[in-house]
């Protein structure tokens, strides 16, 4: 391994950790009661995938001179361990399993079209915003 | 103790996902993300196996935090699940994007499903 993948490493380790911690609060600050709808890990879900919508317009598209650890530590690091899909199928199993196939099924559906539409909607955001941006910057 | 263990959990986590990628990438090129499609059916199934055997007693609820909340949480992901797929539907392909968003959820699941079948084959 070379110097500059191990920095890559411990910069996923990093925000992977404080990733899943802050996950972690979240669900004990809002917890889920049995059977109920898992409305915590759909809204860390979807609020990681506008995140990460964000993030990548500017590291790509905007700056394309960012530090060479932001996207390692903020998108594969702290919002891949922030977001989970594993919770998310573990989730409907239990929840079909205990007879709330109904509330299983909508979570199903749900989360996809929620993180689908966020990072849609947050790269597209960011876009325009940087597009507005450039031409204020080419007037001035 | 708890909030150490799903820290630790996580720091092992992300990186895994990490080189997983990396080695699939090399290997099967970039135009389709078989590797976050791999780890995130993997999670699926440990996660599977582990809620089974803490169901079951077998497992702790400090190994369900340091391997679960923690290691599969972390080793699963629905941000770059998301931001691949919208980036396959961007470069024209839109039957890879919803193959990529279809295959995920149902191979997800079905993991799911077969990690607590297995649990409860072994230790119910």
């Amino acid at each position: 391994m070379t110097r500059n993948e191990a920095k890559v490493l411990a910069a996923v380790a990093a925000g992977g950790g404080t990733g899943a911690l802050t996950r972690y609060a979240l669900s004990l600050w809002w917890p889920t009661p049995p059977g109920g709808f898992p409305w915590t890990t759909l809204v860390v879900n979807a609020a990681g995938c506008a995140a990460i919508g964000v993030l990548m317009v500017l590291v790509t598209e905007v700056r394309r001179q960012t530090h060479p650890l932001v996207r390692p530590l903020l998108g594969t690091g702290f919002l891949g361990g922030f977001t989970t899909f594993s919770t998310y199928a573990v989730d409907i199993e239990r929840l079909v399993r205990v007879g709330h196939a109904r509330t299983g099924l909508a979570y199903l559906a749900l989360t996809p079209v929620a993180a689908l539409a966020a990072v849609w909607g947050a790269a597209w955001a960011t876009r325009r915003v940087a597009a507005r941006r450039t031409v204020a910057g080419r007037r001035a | 103790m708890n909030w150490l263990l799903v820290l630790v959990g996580g720091m092992i986590g992300a990186p895994l996902r990490h080189l997983t990628d990396v080695a699939v990438r090399k290997r099967y090129g970039t135009d389709f993300p078989w590797g976050i499609l791999a780890v995130n059916v993997a999670g699926c199934l440990i996660l599977g196996v582990l809620t089974g055997a803490v169901m079951a007693g077998a497992a702790s609820p400090h190994v369900q935090l340091l391997l679960g909340t923690g290691l599969c949480g972390a080793l699963t992901t629905y941000s770059t699940f998301s931001y691949e797929t919208l980036r396959l539907a961007e470069t024209g392909s839109r039957f890879h994007a919803a193959a990529n968003a279809l295959g995920s959820v149902v191979a997800g699941l079905g993991a799911a499903v077969v990690g607590m079948a297995a649990a409860e084959a072994l230790w119910v």
